[in-house]
């Protein structure tokens, strides 16, 4: 079905799968992030491997669906960290952007901690995140709808 | 023959802030700055990062700043990045099924499934210089666009999506397993396959692209194309993390696709159908998807038994010629000393020319002797 839906189902806003939360922490832009790493207390961590940059071949099929082919690369930064309480966070983030990476490994290490213990304060923010995201993308589609065009046919001489 | 120059290391240093003052322009006026040409130039962006093969916006800007807008020179810059960096996989394939769509046309059909949305497009525009930008007067596209609150969802599936149904329109199954030819890896080969041509298209010269597609349609190797789809929008890039071995998100592209239905009756034993032609770039560049689309198929000649006559279907033609990077290294290497060739051209030039005048000399005599 549609894509904003798809990917940002509104009954699995509250969705805890980790392949999710890292997906939405690489997608949300920084700002957002930050804005919620702010109004959180700041874990205790050390790096396994700090920011680096590096890509990734991105591939597409011929017609949308048939052999695959490589399209060309993106840029990515990835980091992993380790939190004092053992969590391992992991982040593969497009572009070039360190606080981001280093951001998005810390929530994800935040989140499985928050799940092994059941406080809830990192998932609220995360789910912010996701509702703002779903913004995002239907503002984007609000937008696109404001240029439906429907065109006519005309014939000649069928005026009566 | 190649030798090497020694010296001139004052006058490239001098050259190079000549360049870096020609760069900044009139310092009365404020420097542009590279997130003012990631956000306002972003059709130019699009092209380097396309051609550059990297997507990496403000790095596209960085090298279009850098060359003083020669975009060919920015998309060397870019491809030359590319290669310091090291690669940490190959994504899942897009699902541009699943756009957030920002534009999405067809041209087989006036009521496709979902409809059609224009979108941000310079077709319907007048083409007359809007001087209230010179002005600097406030953009009037610039501001937000008034949208109504409610929100209803979108539902597009592909255009020509019935038609596939039937066997009027080649179906495009996918065929995994097979592994994907990487021209960053190994070089082109010939015959060649389509992942391989469709790699080299995506990152060939939007100009050489676009006229090998007009040549087809005014005559050259015809094979007239309807746009059966016509999209633009984000699509989400998928990645098998290595250390987690599951699928991750790890941001959202911005992408062009357009696929073509040519009508193709040649083969004796299969009936006329629509065979397809397919572009995917990087960005919004409606242009050269077109213009890789329609020389992606004429390349198919083969697999429909057409007699390959003419540039755009000869694939060592095309995808040899197709690099932008390529053919301005090449091309612009003229610009260097080739002293010694040339006096080892010279040379040949004068022994040429001494046998000639030898052989006039003794034809003239030859004459004049039997003249006499």
């Amino acid at each position: 079905m549609s894509a904003e839906i798809k990917a940002f189902p509104s009954d699995d806003v509250n969705s805890s799968s980790r392949a999710r939360w890292m997906t939405l922490l690489a997608e949300a832009p920084v700002a957002d992030i930050e804005h919620h790493w702010q109004t959180l207390p700041h874990p205790s961590f050390k790096w396994i491997r700090r920011p680096e940059f590096g890509s990734a071949m991105v591939r597409g099929r011929a017609s949308g669906t048939g052999a695959q082919f490589n399209l060309g690369d993106v840029t990515i930064t990835r980091c992993t960290l380790q939190l004092i309480t053992g969590e391992i966070g992991v982040s593969y983030v497009m572009g070039r952007d360190k606080r981001h990476a280093a951001l998005a490994a810390l929530f994800d290490a935040m989140l499985q901690h928050e799940k092994a213990t059941s406080e809830g304060v990192v998932g609220k923010c995360v789910r912010a995140i996701a509702e703002q995201e779903l913004r995002r993308r239907q503002n984007i589609a609000r937008e696109t709808k404001t240029t439906k065009v429907d065109f006519t046919m005309l014939t000649r001489g069928d005026d009566q | 023959m190649i030798t090497s120059i020694k010296g001139g290391e004052k006058a490239i240093d001098a050259s190079h802030r000549l360049l870096a003052k020609r760069r900044r322009g009139n310092p009365a006026i404020a420097e542009l700055s590279v997130d003012q040409i990631r956000e306002q130039l972003t059709l130019a962006v699009d092209r380097v990062m396309n051609e550059g093969s990297l997507h990496d916006p403000t790095l596209a800007a960085l090298a279009i700043k850098q060359a003083e807008g020669d975009l060919i020179e920015a998309i060397y810059l870019l491809r030359a990045y590319r290669t310091t960096i090291p690669r940490f996989g190959y994504t899942k394939p897009l699902e541009t099924s699943e756009m957030i769509v920002r534009r999405r046309i067809s041209t087989t059909h006036k009521d496709i499934p979902g409809g059609q949305f224009l979108g941000p497009t310079y077709d319907y525009t007048h083409r007359l210089l809007d001087f209230s930008l010179l002005e600097e007067a406030e953009d009037e596209d610039g501001l937000p666009v008034s949208t109504d609150d409610t929100f209803e969802e979108m539902n597009l599936c592909y255009g020509a999506g019935f038609l596939s149904r039937t066997d009027v329109v080649e179906a495009e199954l996918p065929s995994d397993g097979i592994a994907v030819a990487d021209l960053t890896r190994e070089p082109m080969k010939f015959p060649s396959k389509r992942d391989q041509r469709l790699q080299n298209l995506t990152r060939g010269d939007e100009g050489f692209l676009m006229a090998l597609c007009y040549s087809t349609m005014r005559g050259y190797g015809r094979n007239h194309p309807y746009v059966a789809e016509m999209r633009h929008g984000d699509v989400s890039v998928v990645m098998e993390i290595p250390e987690l071995q599951f699928e991750v998100g790890i941001g959202t592209v911005r992408v062009t696709e357009c696929r073509t239905i040519h009508m193709t009756v040649n083969k004796p034993d299969t009936p006329a159908h629509y065979t397809r032609g397919y572009g995917l770039l990087f960005g919004h560049c409606e242009r050269k998807a077109l213009s890789v689309a329609i020389v992606d198929r004429a390349l198919r000649g083969p697999e429909f038994g057409e007699e390959r006559r003419h540039p755009s279907q000869d694939e060592e033609f095309v995808l040899s010629h197709s690099d932008s990077v390529a053919a301005s290294g090449l091309v612009q290497h003229l610009k260097l000393p080739h002293y010694v060739d040339f006096q080892g051209e010279l040379q040949l030039l004068r022994q040429l020319r001494d046998e000639y005048e030898k052989r006039a000399g003794q034809a003239d005599s030859a004459e004049n002797e039997n003249a006499g």
